[in-house]
């Protein structure tokens, strides 16, 4: 390989694991749900999206194993890295808090997730393209099942209504680490192998506002605090997250199914 | 639905292939129709059972009572000949 083509591998490698770090927690995230969700119907429905996620998960770091050329697996990347090598957005790894809570936090990523995915299925690598391909099919039916319960419980009761509304505002701030680029969202988008955030964005954002209309839900303001889970920096939560993830792996080296 | 914190009860049909019927698979918990789509997409439908799936509340369906099953279905008993087995079926025929 030559050098510029192996700087392009060293950057994808990190971009790859953007996305299927936020899969991968988003989906350990959702996991927790089993057994505690509101109904039966829930619980399975949390589950699927959860399976959808470690999907997307298996995939993008099996690829981000291949353009490291380490010879590390999707198992071995996903359990068995520190906390300030996962570069998942911030946002995917807030608490779970109530079931209100959780589906603003999904409809937040789902729309995200479609959006970026929409675009990354045109992407100038062809393995990220058939990825996504796969994935849009899942994002369109996670928010399709998360904004449909943001409007129940938005224009629900007035204790539903405020529970959403204050876990808008609490889960928003999060939010804007989504959109902002930096080098190596750039160097990828320049490459055509990545979308541009500022287009997500514009999308991502008509379509937060369509369901929050329709939820009766105020759009909270954007702050100025930046997060920078994916360059590394994360908030208190993920090292818990980690060490219950990482736990089985860490005791029974290799084990598998 | 005298118990409020019960959500009403869906039944669910899936067609499994396009040209087949709906067939009854199990029922369900939802709020609404829609949602009771979710759930089936979810409970039912998780390996690849279906095309389309039909849910209908439960409360809607009018069922045959079973103490009157005597009357309703054993005059039937006797009425062999309604069997088509009397024919005699030519060779040619296969698929009957």
């Amino acid at each position: 390989m030559s050098a510029a083509a192996t700087n392009v591998a060293r950057l994808l490698f990190r971009y790859v694991l953007r996305m299927g770090d936020l899969s991968l927690v988003l989906g350990q995230r959702l996991g927790e749900w089993v057994g505690h969700a509101p109904a039966l119907e829930e619980d399975l429905g949390l589950a699927n999206v959860a399976l959808d996620l470690i999907g997307q998960a298996r995939l993008l770091l099996a690829y981000a194993g291949e353009l490291e050329g380490r010879d590390r697996g999707e198992d071995e990347i996903a359990f068995l890295r520190e906390q300030s090598e996962y570069l998942n957005p911030t946002l995917v790894e807030q608490p779970n808090g109530d079931f209100g809570q959780t589906i603003v936090r999904q409809v937040l990523i789902g729309a995200f997730q479609l959006e970026f995915f929409e675009r990354l299925a045109n992407s100038a690598d062809e393995r990220l393209a058939a990825i996504a391909g796969k994935a849009v099919k899942e994002c369109r039916y996670h928010l399709r099942y998360s904004s449909d319960w943001l409007v129940r419980l938005g224009d629900g009761t007035p204790e539903s209504h405020a529970r959403v509304q204050s876990a808008l505002e609490r889960l928003w701030p999060y939010t804007t680490e989504l959109f902002a680029e930096d080098d190596l969202d750039r160097e990828m988008a320049d490459c055509g192998i990545a979308p541009r955030l500022a287009e997500v964005r514009a999308a991502w954002s008509a379509r937060i506002d369509a369901v929050l209309a329709e939820a009766t839900l105020d759009r909270p303001r954007d702050r100025p605090y930046q997060w920078f889970g994916k360059r590394g920096e994360h908030s208190e939560h993920l090292g818990y997250i980690l060490a219950d993830m990482q736990y089985l792996q860490r005791a029974h080296s290799g084990a598998r199914w | 639905m005298d118990d409020k914190r019960q959500w009403p009860l869906y039944e669910v049909f899936i067609r499994a292939r396009g040209g087949l019927d709906h067939k009854h698979v199990g029922s369900l918990h939802a709020t609404d129709a829609r949602m009771a789509i979710d759930h089936a997409r979810d409970l039912y439908t998780r390996r690849q059972e279906g095309v389309s799936i039909w849910v209908v509340p439960s409360a809607a369906i009018t069922a045959s009572d079973p103490a009157e099953a005597e009357a309703l279905f054993e005059p039937a008993r006797d009425k062999i000949y309604r069997h088509p087995t009397f024919y005699d079926i030519p060779d040619e025929v296969k698929t009957l």
